[in-house]
């Protein structure tokens, strides 16, 4: 069954087409990695998932619905969940805070709650801290939790994002560059979270530019170039592709 | 460490508590009115500060909320007679109404931007006042013979009287505030003020929260308008001009975004000492804007900078960290 589903979608900035004509599926308990070459248009594609953007033209369906115009929140409440390219942490806040962060669309208390704390939001509360501790324990950072988001390591930082992504209860996480600055143990470690986000039934795209990552990791991969779609297939069948070559190494001239 | 620190700490605020509580019977009416006026700046500073230092929204129109609840207030008491003090909730509401009404266009604005916005706003409201709009607001000499609130059939006149009003005002303020600071909705203004396109990629409804924290900020200030009102018994236009959003924009940002202490503290210092200082009047703005500066470079996050929110992570049943 397909989670999700891009049919045709295009943006355009200005004279450029970002990403053209692209439609490509999702299937549920996959993950799939989008790859090619630099600007070739897969940040786009995630901000067109999430919502940051809006396609020209085109539809994204989510699980039946359709999220093309739909606000971020908005999509995350539905479920797909995101980390940034540039760590977007907040930075002054503590690890467990930014946690929460995530843990926000999936409670109610307001302000007048908030002022009269009924019974109801204390469990509220005790139940998101709870929530944020295990996401934080899932992806090893339980010693941090009342740490600056800004005093963790760069590898760390990456993980936090990941445990504020899945503290929003998402069916699909993207991850937008998982290893980007990570070191090779680092990385080894993040397969392995990734495999087991993948066992708790959660589906996963994800960009990356380390190959042995996606390579090792993906089920499925597609591959853009200047905002086409160019393969898709699995690892194998993508390493063999003519054009995946040529995408990233270049014909010979002759 | 951080036990006897935080210790200390309560235990300083209390004494000053206690202190300033006892203080009316040692000080003439005189000083007594200074700590009326630093309490009422205290409250609205505090409620700026939701807006200002929580949400980090630059918004220098705080004292148009300030009008809305005081003329609401005034009109309302002099045309119907309605006892001021069950005015306060309506003038607070007056105030929250504008606010969704002016803000809800502006609220994606950033920075610099929504900082002029509002600039402009207050002195519309200000020049609306001056020209009389809808023959109810007495024009430039403004509304007068507002009726002293009641309490329990006692009619408050005394600076005394009033003192225990204000402070008591400022500490159910205090109170709600502290909770509202410790919260889902808290959290949400602070992550949306660190950053914006992560909050709502996180799931927060950007828009929604700051437009709400604008509405609690502005029905505070009108309630505060309503005090004030009943307290001097007469209001004019120019009570309410832009310098009055300067100051309590510069209580927040000198007693420190987002801490409720440091913003008691700037009200203390930016309304008390000038009183304290008379003889050097001329020099006031001279100190004022050299201390910003100060500030600003070397203590940028204010006097009483905000201390981290702390969660009871040891008192939770074990979260099983084996997963």
């Amino acid at each position: 069954m397909s989670l999700l589903q891009l049919s045709n979608v295009t943006k355009t900035f200005g004279g450029l087409t970002a990403v053209d004509d692209v439609s490509c599926e999702v299937q549920a308990g996959a993950i799939v990695g989008l790859i090619g070459p630099n600007g070739a248009g897969k940040t786009t594609v995630f901000n067109l998932i999430t919502g940051n953007y809006r396609p020209d033209q085109g539809k994204i369906v989510f699980d039946g619905t359709f999220i093309q115009n739909l606000p971020p929140h908005r999509i995350v409440s539905l479920g797909i969940a995101r980390t940034f390219q540039t760590i977007r942490l907040f930075h002054k806040l503590a690890a467990l805070e930014n946690v929460l962060a995530g843990c926000h669309c999936r409670m109610k208390s307001g302000a007048l709650a908030a002022m009269f704390r009924p019974r109801s939001q204390k469990i509220e509360e005790r139940t998101a801290l709870t929530i944020a501790l295990q996401e934080l324990a899932f992806v090893g950072l339980q010693d941090k939790a009342e740490q600056p988001a800004e005093n963790l390591s760069y590898g760390n930082q990456r993980l936090l994002e990941i445990a504020r992504a899945l503290a929003t209860k998402p069916r699909l996480i993207i991850l937008d560059e998982p290893a980007g600055g990570m070191n090779e143990p680092e990385t080894a470690a993040l397969i392995n979270t990734i495999f087991s986000i993948r066992d708790r039934g959660i589906t996963i795209l994800l960009i990356e530019h380390d190959m042995s990552l996606v390579m090792h990791a993906c089920d499925h991969i597609v591959v853009l170039e200047y905002g086409k779609k160019i393969a898709e297939g699995d690892a194998k069948n993508i390493q063999q592709d003519p054009r995946v070559i040529e995408a990233y190494l270049g014909t010979d001239e002759d | 460490m951080i036990r006897m620190w935080k210790t200390k700490r309560h235990f300083l605020y209390a004494l000053w508590a206690v202190l300033l509580l006892a203080s009316p019977a040692v000080l003439n009416p005189y000083w007594v009115d200074v700590l009326n006026l630093v309490g009422l700046y205290a409250i609205l500073a505090l409620s700026l500060n939701i807006i200002l230092g929580h949400a980090g929204l630059f918004h220098m129109g705080h004292a148009a909320f300030y009008a809305v609840g005081a003329y609401t207030t005034a009109i309302l008491n002099k045309q119907f007679g309605i006892p001021v003090l069950w005015l306060m909730p309506l003038s607070g509401l007056t105030a929250g109404l504008t606010a969704l009404v002016v803000a809800r266009p502006i609220i994606h604005l950033r920075g610099d931007y929504l900082l002029i916005v509002t600039i402009g706003f207050v002195e519309i409201i200000r020049i609306a006042l001056i020209n009389n709009v809808f023959g109810i607001t007495g024009g430039a000499n403004g509304i007068f013979g507002i009726d002293r609130p009641m309490i329990f059939g006692y009619k408050i006149r005394k600076p005394q009287e009033f003192f225990y009003l204000i402070w008591a005002f400022a500490a159910l303020t205090v109170f709600f505030f502290h909770r509202l600071e410790q919260s889902r909705f808290g959290r949400a203004l602070n992550f949306l003020r660190e950053d914006d396109v992560a909050a709502e990629g996180s799931g927060i409804h950007t828009a929604h929260y700051k437009l709400i924290a604008f509405v609690i900020g502005a029905f505070w200030a009108g309630m505060v308008g309503t005090v004030y009102a009943a307290k001097m018994t007469i209001i004019a236009p120019e009570s309410f001009n832009f310098w009055e959003s300067v100051i309590m924009f510069m209580i927040v940002l000198l007693g420190g975004r987002g801490s409720i202490p440091g913003t008691i503290l700037g009200a203390f210092l930016v309304i008390g000492l000038p009183e304290i200082f008379r003889e050097f009047a001329s020099a006031r703005m001279l100190v004022f804007g050299a201390v910003m500066v100060i500030m600003m470079i070397f203590r940028t996050e204010g006097i009483l900078p905000a201390l981290p929110r702390s969660y009871p992570i040891g008192r939770l049943p074990d979260t099983g960290s084996d997963r």
